[in-house]
C-alpha cells in the first residue's frame, strides 16, 4: 500500500476571494501581519502496490485528468 | 429543429430548459441521461443548470467526465450546436470545450437577481436574433460564476469576437473579469453563459428577453 498526498493550489495571478475573506477573518480575530492567505485542496490517496515511481506517474495523470483544473490550478504529488 | 437536453444528478434547472425549448420550437427536446455513450441525430445540444454532482470537487468537474460528455464533445466537433446555461457553462468550460474557468464569485455570496446583459457579438448562431450592442435584461442564479482566463486566452476571445455577452450598466454580479457572461468557442458553435435565458421568455416571466435566443438557435436549423 502507498499513501499519497496530492495539493493543489490556485496558479499565482489567479485572484483567490476566499484566501482574501480569511485573511480579513484572521486580522479581525487579532493576528495582525498576515501578509497573504491562499486556499487551496489536500487529497490523500492510498495506492495499492508497491511500486513509487508509477504511483507518482498515475497521481499526475489523476491531477491532469480531474484532481486539479489545470487553467487555473497547480498541484504537487508526495508519496511515502 | 431537434434538440437534446443532457440529464445529471443534481441539475434542477432542466425542467425549466424543457419548457423553454419546447414552448418555443413547439418540439419537446430529447432527454440525455448522463450514462448514454451516444447522442440522438439532433441540431442543438443542451446543458443546463443547477449543481451537479453537488459541486462536488469544482462545480461541473465530474458531470464534464460522464460518459455522455464524450459524445457531446463529439457533437461539438462535427459542428453541432453546444448550449450550456450556468452549471452547464461550467461543464463546458471543464471539458475545455470552451476556454477559461468559472471560479466563486468575488463577493463569495450566492447570487440569484436580474442583471443586465450587453450583445457583444451578435453574429453567432445563439445571439442573431438581437441587435449588436443592444442590452437585455436576464436573470442570474449561481455561486460560481467569477469568469476567469488567463492574459493571453482573454485576448485571444476579445480578439476574435468570442464575447457574446457582457454584464452592463456596474450590474456584474460575480466579479467576472471584462465583465463576461457568456462566450462562444472559436468555431461558434459552442456558447457557455451563466445567466439564465430560459427564466425570460414569456410574459408570465416578467418579460421576454431570453425568447430571441432561443429564436436564433432554433431558426438557424428549423
Amino acid at each position: 500500500m502507498i499513501k499519497a498526498r496530492v495539493t493543489v493550489t490556485l496558479k499565482n495571478g489567479v485572484l483567490d476571494p476566499q484566501g482574501k475573506a480569511i485573511e480579513g477573518a484572521l486580522d479581525a480575530l487579532g493576528f495582525p501581519g498576515v501578509g497573504s492567505v491562499r486556499q487551496g485542496k489536500v487529497f490523500d490517496l492510498e495506492l495499492e502496490g508497491s511500486d513509487k515511481a508509477k504511483a507518482e506517474s498515475d497521481l499526475s495523470a489523476m491531477c491532469e485528468k480531474l484532481l486539479a483544473n489545470t487553467v487555473i490550478e497547480d498541484y504537487t504529488v508526495s508519496v511515502t | 429543429m431537434k434538440s437534446a437536453i443532457i440529464q445529471l444528478p443534481g441539475l434542477n434547472r432542466d425542467r425549466d430548459m424543457i419548457a423553454a425549448l419546447t414552448k418555443i420550437s413547439g418540439k419537446a427536446p430529447i432527454t440525455v441521461w448522463q450514462t448514454e455513450t451516444e447522442l440522438p441525430d439532433v441540431d442543438l445540444v443542451v446543458i443546463p443548470g443547477g449543481f451537479s454532482y453537488g459541486d462536488y470537487l469544482r462545480c461541473g468537474a465530474i458531470a464534464a467526465r460522464m460518459p455522455v460528455m464524450q459524445a457531446v464533445a463529439e457533437k461539438a466537433r462535427k459542428g453541432v450546436l453546444v448550449m450550456g446555461v450556468c452549471n452547464g457553462f461550467q461543464v463546458l468550460v471543464e471539458m475545455g470545450l470552451l476556454p477559461g474557468a468559472l471560479m466563486r464569485n468575488a463577493s463569495l455570496k450566492f447570487v440569484c437577481r436580474e442583471v443586465k446583459l450587453e450583445v457583444t457579438n451578435a453574429s453567432t448562431p445563439f445571439t442573431r436574433g438581437y441587435q449588436q450592442g443592444q442590452i437585455i435584461r436576464c436573470p442570474v442564479a449561481h455561486h460560481d460564476g467569477n469568469y476567469f482566463a488567463d492574459a493571453e486566452t482573454l485576448k485571444r476571445i476579445e480578439d476574435e469576437g468570442q464575447v457574446a455577452f457582457r454584464y452592463a450598466e456596474g450590474t456584474n454580479p460575480n466579479g467576472s473579469v471584462n465583465d463576461i457572461a457568456g462566450i462562444v468557442s472559436d468555431s461558434g458553435n459552442v456558447l457557455g453563459m451563466m445567466p439564465h435565458p430560459e427564466n425570460l421568455i414569456e410574459a408570465a416571466h416578467g418579460g421576454d428577453d431570453g425568447r430571441a435566443l432561443f429564436a436564433s438557435v432554433l431558426g438557424k436549423a428549423a
